[in-house]
């Protein structure tokens, strides 16, 4: 076992893609991910990775987009402002059935916004933010040491399935430090037979394209794009249940929210009040079943996340709207505080109760 | 237990430095910890904070709204923080930099020269580990214990010459009589 050390979640993520065998990033300076390039920028020269501040998002997304061509761990990060910038990469990446890894420490949005923790890339990173018909897996962690495995994580299946992978952090998750156990790493191997990496006049040339003009072909390019997303919603959900057994609330959060919403629980639990919470650690693939299985003993769902409602339709759509699902939100950098998310979760046993 | 501490000031007078000492601490003590700096568009001058929790659940929010513990280190954030604290917590302040008294009663306060100790002692920006060792003395659930091995965390390696004024500074704090 590996001594526990403290680290900021950015460095975490930083440290744990190197031992995921990342040698190649490139980014763009932005509060509040930077500490991800600046720990890059320290370590990569003396690995023999490399470490490239690029000259915009855009610049650093098609050079991630590059070197996935070729069959390399690479990876890029920034915060939601930048993120919107690389959206563009992010689709091609998609459609050229890439993998690669990327990170977003959410900030107050939209616009510039603001550089205070934010959730309100939701929609962005589950449904889209890129043109075209394409999914990201997006990974959603709770702890600095959960910022260090899903790292990991993100890059065996981004390998696995040749599609990003995406963790969707926050900046309170980014700037906190806890204690982190980063053990050695197995890189595992995967079929890259596809890469372009020089013919040495032995092979056809490999391909990396997402142009397609011919629509019968476009059609069955995202036809079998879909069978390999389908395939990540049967095996890759991930999810945390906390006191769901007796439940007859249930809390949905993830990240920071999940973290207030569970002091909320706790106390609220003190009182004799039977609330729980599943907190997904996949947004996408998102766990729909253990949801639509809370519906049939919770009466009462809330949604805690710090946006105007993003999470919460993916919820309703998840339970078929079976039961009524609160919002409990702050924007803006605003975190919820435990005590609101318990208010509201007294006020939903009160209201269970009355019908 | 878990003590919420909640450790501010201006940036460059070690806020942020003082609360990972802490964490190491209780990270080295067994303990489970967060440490929570404020971010933004700060600088030398500018207010700076930081929430570390050491406690013995697994901890939640990392975010300090009720510190058991408060230390100030200028008027500004005694002002802003001083009502957030809860009833029977503990203030620390600096009273080189705050000549205010804490107008509530109903929380315990250490009223500590901590820039002055730490200029007559020829170890000037270590105010902070000054009020850091009043700190020991005075929690119900802190020793002065594992010091060294915790600054020895915190300290960068270039900088392991100042081991000695950090452990002196420490000392000064914890022995130091109202």
């Amino acid at each position: 076992m590996s001594e526990k050390v403290l680290m900021k979640g950015n460095e975490a993520i930083a440290e744990a893609a190197i031992r995921a065998g990342c040698r190649h990033y490139f980014g763009y300076p932005i509060t509040p991910q930077t500490e991800v390039a600046a720990y890059m920028a320290k370590r990569m020269p003396k690995i023999g990775g490399c470490f490239l501040q690029a000259e915009s998002e855009i610049a650093a997304i098609n050079m991630v987009y590059g070197v996935a061509g070729a069959g390399k761990r690479v990876m890029t990060s920034s915060s939601s402002p930048g993120i919107s910038l690389k959206s563009e990469g992010l689709s091609y990446l998609a459609g050229s059935d890439l993998p690669a890894f990327v990170v977003n420490v959410q900030r107050g949005g939209p616009g510039l916004g603001g550089i205070q923790p934010s959730q309100s890339d939701y929609f962005q990173a589950t449904k889209g933010g890129g043109h075209g018909d394409y999914k990201m897996i997006v990974l959603a962690p709770a702890s600095v040491q959960e910022m260090a495995s899903l790292t990991i994580k993100g890059f065996d299946l981004a390998d696995k399935y040749r599609m990003t992978a995406m963790i969707l952090a926050d900046g309170t998750m980014g700037q906190m430090m806890e204690p982190v156990e980063l053990g050695d790493v197995e890189v595992k191997e995967y079929d890259k037979s596809w890469a372009v990496t020089g013919t040495k006049c032995r092979r056809a040339h490999n391909i990396v394209n997402s142009l397609s003009l011919v629509p019968e072909e476009l059609e069955q390019l995202n036809f079998a794009r879909y069978e390999r997303y389908k395939a990540v919603e049967e095996n890759e959900v991930m999810y945390e249940s906390y006191l769901m057994d007796d439940a007859e609330i249930c809390v949905v959060a993830f990240g920071i929210s999940a973290r207030v919403s569970k002091n909320a629980i706790n106390e609220a639990r003190k009182n004799g009040i039977k609330v729980g919470m599943i907190r997904p650690i996949t947004l996408w693939p998102f766990p729909k079943a253990p949801l639509l299985a809370a519906a049939e003993h919770c009466l009462t769902f809330l949604s805690v996340e710090m946006n105007m409602g993003q999470m919460i339709e993916d919820i309703e759509l998840a339970i078929r709207c079976k039961r009524p699902v609160q919002l409990v939100n702050r924007v803006g950098g605003m975190i919820p505080s435990p005590e609101q998310v318990l208010q509201a979760i007294e006020e939903a046993d009160k209201g269970g109760k009355a019908s | 237990m878990m003590n919420q501490i909640l450790i501010a000031g201006f940036g460059g007078q070690g806020v942020l430095f003082a609360g990972k000492f802490l964490a190491y601490k209780g990270l080295i003590e067994g303990k489970q910890v967060s440490w929570l700096p404020s971010y933004g568009p700060e600088m030398r001058g500018g207010t700076a904070n930081c929430s570390v929790i050491v406690g013995d659940e697994p901890i939640g929010s990392p975010i300090v709204n009720a510190p058991n513990t408060l230390i100030a280190m200028n008027l500004p954030s005694l002002q802003k923080y001083e009502n957030a604290v809860v009833p029977g917590g503990l203030i620390l302040v600096d009273s080189t930099l705050i000549a205010e008294k804490v107008s509530r009663t109903d929380v315990r306060v250490c009223y500590v020269p901590a820039t002055k100790l730490a200029n007559d002692s020829g170890f000037s920006t270590l105010a902070n580990m000054i009020l850091i060792g009043k700190l020991l003395k005075e929690s119900e659930d802190m020793r002065f214990d594992h010091t060294e091995d915790a600054l020895k965390k915190v300290i960068p390696a270039r900088k392991m010459n100042l081991l000695d004024v950090n452990l002196k500074a420490l000392e000064t704090g914890y022995n130091f009589a109202e």
